[in-house]
């Protein structure tokens, strides 16, 4: 069991997704940054589809009530494990006892804890997510509360290699939406040329960008249909919002563009203030794009053994806390030689 | 058959209207089709969501006319009646705006047979076709930050159900009692598209 202690500010139950009940009007739900709850599962030997925590700008402090493995992945924040400050990116083995303070998420938005064995709360139409919008699963983490682990898979201790890092303007690139035509060809360079900033208003259904008005060509209403993770939907104020995991089954506004899949992490990871821009690509570099990313997952998770994993970990650790810096360097090293 | 992509793992296939749009669902979720991930029926059209790695969704969109043509059984339509309590918040103001007796608009809203023509926005929450054409409203300016559950509401050439509180742009002209959906029935969604409904002013 995991005992939390502060949930920080929104922590939640993620898998990924409630797949295959859209057209009940049932949203999909599941990890906002996919890419990254599926590396930490593999950190800790676990299946793509076991469910871990997704924290929202703030990360939650938890107690372990047994001996564990856990990792974290996604935005950059500064972890505790019983007072030492621990990486994100690779496995690290927690006793019995043992308190996991996950700080401010001071670049992206989210990140994502994985447990070996998974977060085992009843499934429901066939995932673990907490679903915010319907309000379907388990409810969102709260202080006190206690979440059982499940099986545990077969012991794996891994890195990834080359971390993702965040910056403050993005470039995200996107497909032709099937509604493009609904908008001014004014609209349609604006979008391929503006900057946009992300908004407060976001959440889990969709990042509200804020820049110059995409205005339409035609009135009307759109009928209702199914919508996409990445879908960049126009209301009548003609600000975008880059739709997320978490988006409604069916929506009703025109679909200028789609952001390509291998983008959707970024996507998930911008904060409120940050600026994007977007740019074409063609169906086919998506795809590559795409096939990347699999690429990656499948050959940039590195299996390695406690001492590495520690000298890694110091060698990390002195990028993001500077007080560590010259010890961690001169440690880091000596077990990186000694283990050569 | 026209179809477009939305991003790279969806082909959107416009349909003549909702019943074509369920049609069309029931045929293609009888063929195997690897990666396919849902099928999502709307107003006038379906999503169809695969793994792009895994489905030449190019191809598919080819055949689709071919995958079409097998025509699945209709199911059994059911009717539902539902007693509505006509309190709404909006239900002054929508007589008002259409320039007749509240009286007038509970009547002419519980007169038709409607139709489910698809499920979506929430878990469970109906389109229902059949509206009188002379009560169409377009949705609220200002779209409520919380529907009270059960609310009976219209908007455009809808009329429908809330089955949970969420934030809402339609108006809402009575409330019923109606347990909409339950993921914990082995049938989560009370109504099917294809079902009844009727509504019955409460006494």
């Amino acid at each position: 069991m995991i005992e939390v202690i502060r949930p920080g500010l929104l922590a939640t139950v993620q898998d990924l997704g409630r797949v295959g009940h859209a057209h009940l009007g049932v949203p999909e739900a599941g990890a906002a940054d996919r890419f990254d709850l599926r590396i930490a599962n593999r950190l800790v030997g676990n299946p793509d589809s076991a469910a871990g925590l997704e924290m929202t700008a703030e990360g939650a402090t938890l107690r372990f009530e047994s001996d564990s493995r856990v990792a974290l992945s996604g935005g950059a924040m500064e972890a505790l494990l019983d007072g030492a400050p621990v990486p994100m990116y690779q496995t690290l083995a927690v006793k019995a006892g043992s308190e996991l303070a996950c700080g401010r998420i001071f670049a992206g938005w989210r990140g994502y804890l994985a447990v070996a064995g998974g977060i085992d709360v009843p499934a429901l139409l066939g995932s673990r997510s907490c679903d915010t919008l319907a309000r379907l699963g388990p409810p969102a983490l709260a202080a006190g509360m206690h979440l059982a682990i499940g099986t545990l898979p077969m012991e794996v201790s891994a890195y990834l290699r080359s971390p993702p890092e965040y910056v403050q303007s993005v470039q995200l690139r996107v497909l032709p939406g099937p509604q493009q035509d609904w908008f001014t060809p004014v609209a349609l360079v604006a979008l391929r040329s503006a900057v946009y900033r992300v908004s407060q208003k976001g959440d889990r259904t969709g990042v509200r960008l804020e820049g110059q008005p995409l205005t339409r060509a035609r009135e009307g209403e759109l009928p209702s249909m199914g919508m996409v993770s990445g879908a960049l939907q126009v209301p009548s104020s003609g600000q975008p919002i880059a739709l997320l995991a978490n988006h409604g089954a069916t929506g009703g506004y025109p679909v200028i563009a789609t952001v390509i899949g291998a983008d959707l992490p970024r996507l998930a990871q911008l904060s409120p203030g940050m600026e994007v821009r977007f740019t074409d690509v063609s169906r086919a570099e998506a795809l590559v794009a795409l096939r990347g990313q699999e690429a990656r997952l499948a050959q940039d998770i590195i299996p390695a053994d406690a001492g590495l994993l520690a000298a890694r970990a110091l060698m990390r650790l002195a990028g993001t806390h500077a007080s560590l810096k010259q010890a961690a360097v001169s440690d880091g090293q000596r077990r990186i030689r000694i283990r050569k | 058959m026209k179809t477009s992509f939305m991003g790279e793992g969806a082909l959107l296939v416009e349909t003549a209207d909702a019943a074509a749009a369920q049609d069309l669902r029931r045929a293609l979720s009888a063929v195997s089709l690897p990666g396919l991930r849902q099928l999502v029926p709307g107003q006038a059209s379906l999503l169809l969501e695969a793994d792009p790695l895994l489905t030449d969704l190019e191809a598919l969109a080819a055949r689709l006319p071919e995958l079409a043509r097998a025509t699945p059984a209709t199911p059994e339509a059911r009717l539902h009646e539902f007693t509505v309590q006509y309190d709404g918040e909006d239900l002054a103001a929508c007589a008002k705006r259409l320039g007749i007796e509240t009286a007038e608009l509970v009547r002419r809203h519980a007169a038709p047979l409607y139709t489910v023509a698809f499920l979506g926005f929430a878990p469970g929450f109906p389109y229902l076709t059949g509206l009188d054409a002379g009560l169409k409203l377009p949705r609220r300016a200002d779209p409520r930050a919380r529907v009270p559950a059960g609310s009976v509401a219209m908007a455009d050439e809808f009329t429908g159900i809330y089955p949970e509180a969420t934030p809402g742009g339609w108006h809402l002209l009575g409330r019923c009692d109606a347990l909409l959906f339950d993921a914990a029935r082995a049938v989560p969604a009370l109504l099917s598209p294809g079902d009844r409904v009727r509504f019955k002013p409460a006494p």
